[in-house]
This record gives structure tokens, sequence and C-alpha cells, in this order.
């Protein structure tokens, strides 16, 4: 009886330092990991912002977004005498806009249609086979999206690098992006509201167009603004399609440089190195800004 | 025709648009790898030599596929207990709070960086930074990339792990809580059984972002034709060999160039399509 006494004695003196040793102690240990692991996670976006902050802010003047690249003589000459590099990145950022403008106008509409099409018909495997398809488009890495269209567009259409080829690129990178959020958005639209509209004898296109695509607008515009800033800071692909321009150029069928190619042809060139952090901040502003615009606008919807 | 069947018509002749595009792709970058695979055949594949020299031009895949495997495991290793403590917070811990929001919001911008931009992080901050520790002398190399890639992928394997594990019904969790569970013991023995499929589906598709990064790797693996031998070994990828040599490239240099970008697009379509599986068998 007594010997039992002093073991149980004997087992609970090993137990009960509960907070030390036990179970309570892993569970906190496990607390404590999670959240030294999450703020080293989040801790990444502001060493990365931060330095291209402290390091791009003093390049940035009215010049900057008004002129266009200098050559490397120039970037050389201003380097020696101790001066900031003249000249700007003004034939990258029409160019970006160029682009990009002209890849949203190929992608969107189809986008657009084609989500429509599958929240339409969503039980139908012919449907289910067209989502697994544009899974597999959103997949392909983005340089081999570059490599098909130099096949197809620069060697067969343009003969030369173009706009047009990099827009297709772009064009082909957004499609997926537009599809899926537009049948996400589509779907959250209570289906009270379509059938009321179709009880009143509404034709379905006018379901569509009054109907479905304003009550899913904000919706669509995340989408639509989420797309263009993946696609905005694209680089990989353009290599491949518009090369680069040193001048501003307007035309389709020729080539035109972008922020993004900008920053490569920088990074290539031991004279431009401190044009690189003032255009990657640029870029890095300019996508940041419509990730939180669309953030704002799906955070809107849902209040 | 009445206008619902112009609609209707309308709607599925634009889905046809999806199909054409994608068996174009792939027609093309057969077509296009043709030269390089009547020179070649199967041996492109088994094969490490890269020798663009005119006259005895040799070409072969296995360092950019070995290149892209490393940097590509090396960074889930890495990006998995980030991208697990970071689900685990946003979607368990500090579920539905203000500060869970603002996590989940800087690590959605984190997705939002463009590869270059890590690129130019990784070759100005991080690189100058392994070197100063003594990790590796020139600070390229499998580790540097594999790391910067960590990063990238770390938003892709967060987001939709942290749905599937709030998606946890809470009365499991609550009856392993009434039986005098931990926190620790249901995140253990309750939401990760339940969330298992949900989970591995965002690795193996942030895994499959990884294969096809192209700029951030390119300007950090030291492009060495070389089929890397450790972690700090330099070599190649197969995304930046097509990269760095397009430009010049002509004939069977540029049609081993597309063969190279026919097996990225076959790769990373068969991952993605793994992950894809195991969603569609999760719902």
């Amino acid at each position: 009886m007594d010997q039992t006494n002093i073991f149980i004695e004997k087992k609970r003196a090993e137990i009960l330092p509960d907070h030390f040793t036990g179970r309570k102690f892993r569970d906190r240990l496990f607390l404590a990991g999670v959240i030294l692991f999450s703020l080293i996670t989040i801790s990444f976006v502001f060493l990365i912002i931060g330095s291209l902050v402290l390091k791009g802010y003093h390049q940035i003047n009215w010049a900057f977004f008004t002129q266009v690249a200098p050559d490397t003589f120039t970037a050389m000459m201003a380097k020696s005498s101790g001066q900031l590099i003249p000249g700007g990145i003004v034939n990258g950022i029409t160019g970006s806009l160029y682009l990009v403008g002209i890849a949203s106008v190929i992608a969107i509409p189809f986008g657009v249609l084609i989500g429509i099409y599958l929240y339409e018909n969503s039980n139908k495997r012919y449907a289910g086979f067209i989502r697994d398809i544009t899974d597999v488009l959103q997949g392909v890495p983005s340089i081999v999206v570059g490599l098909i269209v130099y096949l197809w567009v620069v060697v067969h259409i343009t003969h030369g690098y173009s706009v047009l080829a990099g827009s297709v690129a772009l064009a082909l990178m957004m499609l997926p992006l537009i599809i899926r959020s537009t049948e996400e958005s589509m779907k959250m639209i209570p289906d009270t509201l379509k059938e009321a509209a179709i009880a009143l004898g509404t034709p379905y296109y006018k379901v569509i167009l009054r109907v479905l695509i304003p009550t899913s607008f904000s919706g669509l515009m995340t989408g639509i603004l989420l797309a263009v800033s993946r696609i905005l800071g694209e680089t990989a692909p353009l290599m491949l399609t518009t090369l680069g321009n040193p001048a501003i150029n307007w035309s389709i069928t020729k080539p035109v440089s972008a922020v993004p190619l900008l920053i490569w042809q920088f990074y290539n060139d031991p004279n431009m190195v401190d044009l690189i952090w003032s255009s990657t901040l640029f870029l890095m502003g300019f996508v940041l800004t419509l990730n939180l615009l669309s953030k704002w606008i799906a955070g809107k919807q849902n209040s | 025709m009445n206008s619902d069947k112009i609609l209707k018509y309308t709607l599925f002749t634009a889905s046809l648009l999806i199909l054409l595009i994608s068996g174009a792709m792939v027609l093309s970058l057969i077509r296009g790898s043709m030269t390089s695979f009547h020179q070649f055949g199967w041996r492109f594949i088994i094969s490490s030599q890269w020798d663009p020299t005119q006259g005895r031009e040799q070409y072969g895949a296995l360092l950019f596929i070995a290149g892209t495997l490393f940097t590509s495991v090396l960074a889930l290793i890495i990006a998995i207990p980030m991208a697990f403590s970071t689900s685990l917070f946003i979607g368990e811990y500090f579920r539905n709070t203000r500060i869970a929001s603002v996590v989940s919001t800087l690590v959605d911008l984190l997705a939002g960086i463009p590869s270059i931009i890590y690129g130019l992080w990784g070759f100005y901050i991080l690189r100058p930074f392994i070197v100063s520790i003594g990790l590796s002398p020139q600070g390229y190399g499998i580790f540097t990339s594999g790391l910067i890639l960590a990063i990238m992928i770390i938003p892709y394997a967060t987001s939709l792990s942290n749905t599937t594990i709030m998606m946890v019904p809470n009365e499991l969790k609550e009856a392993a809580y009434s039986l005098g569970a931990t926190r620790l013991e249901v995140i253990w023995n309750v939401i990760l059984p339940n969330a298992r499929s949900g989970i591995t589906a965002s690795y193996v598709l942030a895994f499959g972002r990884a294969l096809g990064e192209t700029l951030a790797v390119t300007m950090l693996i030291g492009n060495a034709n070389i089929i890397p031998t450790g972690l700090f070994s330099t070599g190649n990828s197969m995304a930046s060999v097509i990269a760095n040599q397009f430009g010049e490239a002509s004939g069977l240099q540029l049609s081993s160039l597309i063969e190279i970008g026919l097996l990225l697009f076959v790769i990373t379509t068969i991952i993605n399509a793994v992950g894809k599986f195991i969603i569609k068998k999760m719902a």
C-alpha cells in the first residue's frame, strides 16, 4: 500500500512541472514557432519594398518620367563625373501601357465571354474540360508562352519583334485569370436575381448585360486589375517577343520597350546600375497600387 | 434565329478559342523542336552535353532538367515550414481577426511582386549577404536561387492551405477540445488529417510555379552548364537557358531551346494536373 503511494507521488513529480515539459509546453512552443515563421514570411515584403525605396528614391525626378533611357556612353560620363544619370524611362512606361492596353483589349472580352459560358454550363462535361484546359494554360511558364508567341507572331505575322507579339503573349497570360475570376464572381450572384429577370420574359442576352454583368461588376474589376498587375511585371515573355526599343514607338509592328525590359537592360549594363532601383521602385509602386486597389474593391463588395 | 440562340453560339464559339490556343501551343512547340528531335532523338533528355560551337554542335537537356528540379525541390523544402505556419496563423490561430487579414494581405502582396524584382533583390541584397556569412564565395548557385524561389512560392503554398484549414468543421475541433486536447493536439489530430489533401495540393501547385520561374533564377543560379553537385554548386535551369541563349540562337540551337521549352511545358502540366487531381478528389 505504502509502496503504491510512493510510486504515485514519484510519477506525479515527474508530471507536475507541466508548464515546462508537458503537453502544454509543447503547445506553447508550437504557437511560438508558428508566429515566428509567419513573421519571417511577411518580413520579406518589408525587406524587399524597403530596400527598393531606400535605393531608388533619389533617382526619381521629373526627367525620370519625361525622358527616354540614356545610352551607355551618356550614363558612363555622368557617372564618372559623379552626377545623377540623366534621362528616364518614358519609353518603357509608354511601351508598358501600350502592351498592357492591347493585351487587355484582346483578353478581357474573350475572357469574360468564356467565363460566362463556363458559368452557364457549369455541369456539362465539355465545360469541365474547358475549365481544366484553362488551368493548364494558367500553369504554362511565362518563358514558354514567350517561345510560343515568338513562333506564332514574330516568325509568321510581323516578321520581327513587335508590339503585337508582346501583347499577344501578355494576353495569353491574362486570359485564364480573367476566365476564372469571371466565373467565380458570377457564381456569387443569387439565382433568384437571374430567375426574376427571366420570369419577366427578358431575352437572355439582356439578362447577361443588365443583370449578370452589373451585379458582378466589382468582382470582374477585381479580377481584371489583378490580371493587369500580374502581367505588368512580366519580363521573360517580352524578351522573346518585343525585345526593347530605345525610343518611344507607337507602331504595332515595331519593337517597343517596357519597364521590366528596361530593368533587365540596366541590370546587364554596369553603367546603368543606378537607374535599376528607381525603375524597380516605379514598377513595384505601380503593381502594388493595382493590387491594393483590387483588394479594396473586393473588400467593398463584401461589406 | 432568335437572340438566345445567337448568344448560345457566341459563348460556345468563344470557348472553342481555349481549345484552339492550347492545341496550337502544343503543335507549334512540337513542330519547332522537330529538327532537334531528328538529330538527337530521346538521347536529348539523358545527355548533358550543351555545346553550341559551330561544326560540333551537341545539345542535351539533362543538366538543365537537373538544375530546375534541384532548385524547385529546395525551394519547396524551404517554403513548406513558412507556408505551413502562415496558413495556421491565418486559418486557425488568429482566424477572422484583424491581424490575420493584415498578414494575408501582405502574403498576397508577396505573390504580386514581379519575378524580375525578386531577381534583383536576390542579386544585390541576398547574394552579398550569403557571401558575407561565408556560405559561398560568389553567392551564386542552387542555394541562393532555391531560397529566392522559396520566398516567391510561399504565397501559392499558403493561400489554398489556409482556406482548407478554415473549412475543417468546428464540431470536430470542439469534440477534441472537450476531451482535453491542447490546441497543438487538435491541429495535429483533427485539422491536419481533415485538411491534408488541400494542403498537399497547394504544395504541389507551388512546386509547379517554381519549375517555370525564369529571371529570378537566371540572375542567381550562375548559368554554368554543369549538373549541380551540391547545395552551393552553380548550375543552370531550363527556363534560364531559354532566356539567356534565345537571342543569339538559330537553326539547331533554336530548335533545341524549343525542345527544352516543350519539356518544361510537359513537366509543369503534369505537376499542375496532379495538384488539380488532388483538389478534385477532395471535393
